[in-house]
């Protein structure tokens, strides 16, 4: 699958963070944001990324940069996730309907239900800046994400 | 996916200076990979012998391994005395012993000035070499630790040492 194209608008959404908040994308009007779907919680390649952009989050935040994570796992197993691995960031949950977000953004596995690795960058407009599609096994890393940001920095 | 900052004079380098191949590390001491991998960059370093330079970069992942950066720190404060490698071998012999009372015990057995190492856990001059360390791993697509570069690109196989070995021996013919 590939990623949505750069200059698109990336769709809006309204995922659930905690039991009873959301968060829309169009909250971050005005800021650039990391979306980082990823298959699930707990499994150990997903640990690495969510725990590696934990540790890059200060030089995301020298972007003015927001980080949401998204998978189509439960609130509460986000928050035990997030728990066990002292995430600062949000992270999302794209469950009911199971991965509609994911989708949108064709970062969805069919055969397996769940998200792909898949990362993007949406400039402060709203638009795809940039867009990445992980073979499933494989951590991306942060290479790609600090250089969108630094593509649209003003 | 290649190394974005060349080894150059900031570095810690072990082996010969015109050796063929370099082996540079992003590593973290409290990571258990990485303490895995130390044995078999000695087979290699063994092998290799001068064909081969070693390179140590800190990739602490502080939210995962609550000591690393102060480990990381210790380090390279002992390299301010010139003690880095005598640090690194303590540290991996002693992971996951990295409490500050830990790191004060090895440094004192390293032979070091301590009131200049205790100054220099905390300066800003150690912190923004472990985090330009760092970062110069994001740059180059470091996910993870340990992430080996061998000749400035990503090695991406097992870090085995038959795989090392081999990959190095590849190296050293180019």
């Amino acid at each position: 699958m590939k990623p949505l194209e750069k200059g698109t608008k990336a769709p809006d959404f309204s995922l659930k963070v905690t039991p009873d908040q959301t968060v829309c994308l169009s909250d971050f009007l005005g800021r650039p944001v990391i979306l980082a779907f990823y298959p699930a919680d707990f499994s150990p390649v997903c640990g690495d990324e969510m725990s590696l952009y934990n540790e890059i989050l200060p030089e995301f935040k020298k972007y003015n940069a927001e980080l949401l994570g998204i998978s189509v796992d439960n609130v509460w197993s986000h928050l035990a996730f997030a728990k066990e691995k002292n995430l600062h960031f949000p992270i999302l949950s794209d469950f009911n309907p199971k991965g509609e977000v994911s989708k949108l953004y064709n970062a969805y596995n069919e055969k397996d239900g769940v998200s792909e690795r898949a990362l993007y960058v949406v400039d402060r407009k709203g638009k795809i800046a940039w867009g990445y599609i992980s073979p499933i096994g494989i951590n991306p890393g942060a290479d790609g994400i600090l250089e969108a940001l630094e593509g649209i920095k003003q | 996916m290649s190394l974005t900052v060349p080894v150059g004079e900031i570095d810690h380098i072990q082996g010969k200076e015109n050796a063929p191949v370099t082996l540079v590390e992003y590593g973290d001491f409290e990571c258990p990979y990485c303490l895995e991998a130390r044995s078999v960059i000695e087979t290699v370093k063994r092998t290799e012998g001068d064909k081969l330079k070693f390179v140590f970069r800190n990739f602490p992942l502080s939210q995962v391994h609550l000591h690393a950066l102060h480990a990381a720190y210790a380090a390279e404060a002992a390299a301010k005395q010139g003690k880095f490698w005598g640090m690194h071998d303590l540290l991996f012999d002693n992971q996951p012993a990295f409490e500050d009372g830990d790191l004060t015990t090895y440094a004192q057995n390293l032979g070091l000035d301590m009131q200049q190492f205790t100054e220099d856990m905390k300066s800003e001059e150690i912190a923004k070499k472990v985090k330009d360390d760092f970062l110069s791993g994001v740059k180059s697509g470091v996910n993870g630790t340990p992430t080996f570069f061998i000749n400035g690109v990503h090695f991406n196989q097992p870090s085995e040492a038959e795989f090392l070995q081999e990959a190095i021996e590849s190296a050293a013919k180019n």
